[in-house]
């Protein structure tokens, strides 16, 4: 199968590669993992912040829908679901597993906008059932309607911590406790926070989760204050009768099909570990390859949509089809904009890192 | 305290609160936006230009005496951080918030909580509306409590019974 532009991964920056791809004229093929399109948007029930003149206000489960019913529509794209890419072939492949069979795509440029992974906590009994991503909690809530438990510890107060507790208070189920190693509230916009904590949702900071108990599935946990060094603090222990465990204690890229197809990885703790060295414009070091989203760096949907307008637009241009320059300069300042806010501090570090990196290196 | 915890102190209230005057004459909008966050469907929604914003990341300012209470900007306010109060009535102070829940009764006695999750008073659930957001497919439910006088200020939730 040919294609002028292979799009990798149908979230919020792989739908908006592959509408701005396909709007320059390009062919485009769009493979999803899932069975449907949206990635972590269909997890975002709440109001997205930005410009009320281009969206604001939304909530992310409405974008999902805005934006793929626009891939789904165009003709210049071709959409395919419950597909993986699994790796790229010395002959130029990318192999695609759909359903058991094995489809070698020819891409002349490719997209990566795979996302990202949770982080794992490291403790004993992390592993058995009732212990989940806070992620996977809210894909069985959103997606499943399942509900996996009805007392929840959750591990982690940053963004998707604190709204991960919002969401199962609404769902009726009971969280016992917010948990935190931060001496004070880092990512989370306050916001976020204020909405859990006059619902009367216990937030623990400077605490961690010292025990999981049971043997076959979560029977409780145990939390404890922590001191400078991390260490759990004798004496402060509490018990909480919970059934579910969520951790949600950071993001990184997905970088493994960059890995294996050249892309060079740099590692810059702030935007979330191992990371593609790419341009403002999305380029990385193979002229074929582009990246967007979370897999270029851990932010959230509104950027990544904005990176995969970028890293479609460009994609297009250097294959030759008309692109309005003007626009993808918008979208940069809009970029630069929304990252301007005196909390993204520590992000800003790390995309300096990142635009040192690509421009010692010529990267345009 | 807001950084550490998320629950705003006295002053940090107080700060946001409108001038008792203003609060005797009807509803108005009391914005606890605490940081210079990329948002401005509140400016956007209102009808008067009472909010008003120097950049994308500035908080929201508001002349009280524009504002005409008419709600728009909390069901607009992404965060969520947007209250109407109102101390015009003899009978008890108004309390109007965003409410993303199972939607009470009018008429139902509920538990108020304050920025800290405790209960504060009783209130009585007297008016449930739906508004739109800035994208107007979404409509937004607004709950307005009956407080008794004083408790305007610190009432920003509600448990049923």
């Amino acid at each position: 199968m040919k294609t002028d532009v292979l799009v990798i991964g149908g979230g919020p920056a792989g739908m908006n590669a592959a509408i701005e791809a396909a709007r320059a004229g390009a062919s485009v093929t769009l493979v999803e993992r899932q069975a449907h399109l949206g990635g972590q948007l269909v997890k975002q029930t709440h109001k997205f912040f930005g410009w009320a003149e281009k969206g604001a206000g939304t909530r992310g489960i409405q974008l999902a829908e805005e934006w793929s019913k626009a891939v789904e529509e165009h003709e210049n794209i071709t959409v395919m679901l419950s597909s993986e890419a699994i790796g790229l072939y010395d002959d130029g492949a990318w192999m695609i597993e759909k359903e058991g069979k094995l489809i070698p795509i020819y891409p002349k440029k490719v997209v990566i906008a795979v996302g990202a992974q949770e982080k794992t906590l490291p403790i004993e009994n992390a592993d058995i059932p009732g212990v989940y991503g806070a992620g996977a909690i809210q894909t069985m809530m959103h997606v499943y309607g399942v509900l996996p438990g009805e007392k929840y510890l959750i591990v982690g107060a940053g963004n998707i911590g604190v709204i991960l507790a919002y969401q199962l208070a609404q769902a009726g189920a009971e969280v016992k406790a917010v948990v935190d190693v931060l001496p004070k509230l880092g990512g989370a916009y306050w916001v976020h926070v204020t909405k859990i904590r006059r619902m009367g949702i216990p937030l623990y900071m400077k605490h961690t989760v010292i025990e999981i108990k049971g043997t076959k599935w979560v029977e409780g946990a145990t939390i404890a204050e922590i001191d400078e060094k991390f260490q759990p603090i004798p004496g402060t222990e509490k018990e909480l009768d919970v059934d579910t465990i969520a951790i949600s204690i950071g993001l990184s890229p997905l970088t493994d099909l960059m890995y294996q197809a050249g892309v060079e990885l740099i590692w810059i703790p702030e935007l979330g570990g191992l990371v593609p060295v790419h341009s403002e414009n999305m380029r990385t070091n193979k002229p074929e390859i582009y990246v967007a989203g979370d897999a270029s760096g851990i932010e959230e949907a509104t950027t990544a949509a904005l990176e995969g307008k970028i890293a479609g637009a460009v994609a297009a241009k250097d294959l030759g089809f008309d692109v309005n320059d003007e626009a993808i300069e918008e979208w940069k300042k809009e970029l630069s904009q929304l990252r301007d806010a005196p909390l993204l501090e520590r992000l800003r570090q790390g995309l300096h890192k990142l635009h040192e990196a690509a421009k010692e290196r010529g990267l345009q | 305290m807001l950084p550490v915890d998320g629950i705003p102190t006295k002053e940090d209230i107080l700060a946001k609160a409108p001038p008792a005057e203003r609060m005797k004459k009807g509803a108005v909008a009391m914005i606890e936006c605490w940081q210079e966050i990329p948002c401005n469907p509140c400016v956007v929604s209102c009808p008067t230009g009472a909010i008003t914003m120097e950049k994308l990341t500035a908080i929201p300012q508001i002349d009280f005496d524009k504002c005409i209470g008419c709600a728009l900007c909390v069901a607009a306010c992404p965060g969520l951080a947007i209250a109407l109060v109102d101390g015009s009535k003899e009978d008890g102070d108004r309390v109007s918030i965003p409410y993303e829940f199972p939607l009470p009764e009018v008429g139902e006695t509920v538990d108020c909580l304050n920025h800290e999750g405790r209960v504060v008073c009783e209130g009585t659930i007297e008016k449930v509306v739906h508004l739109p957001a800035v994208n107007k497919k979404d409509k937004t439910p607004i709950v307005t409590i009956k407080v008794p006088k004083g408790y305007a200020l610190q009432v920003r939730f509600f448990k049923r019974r």
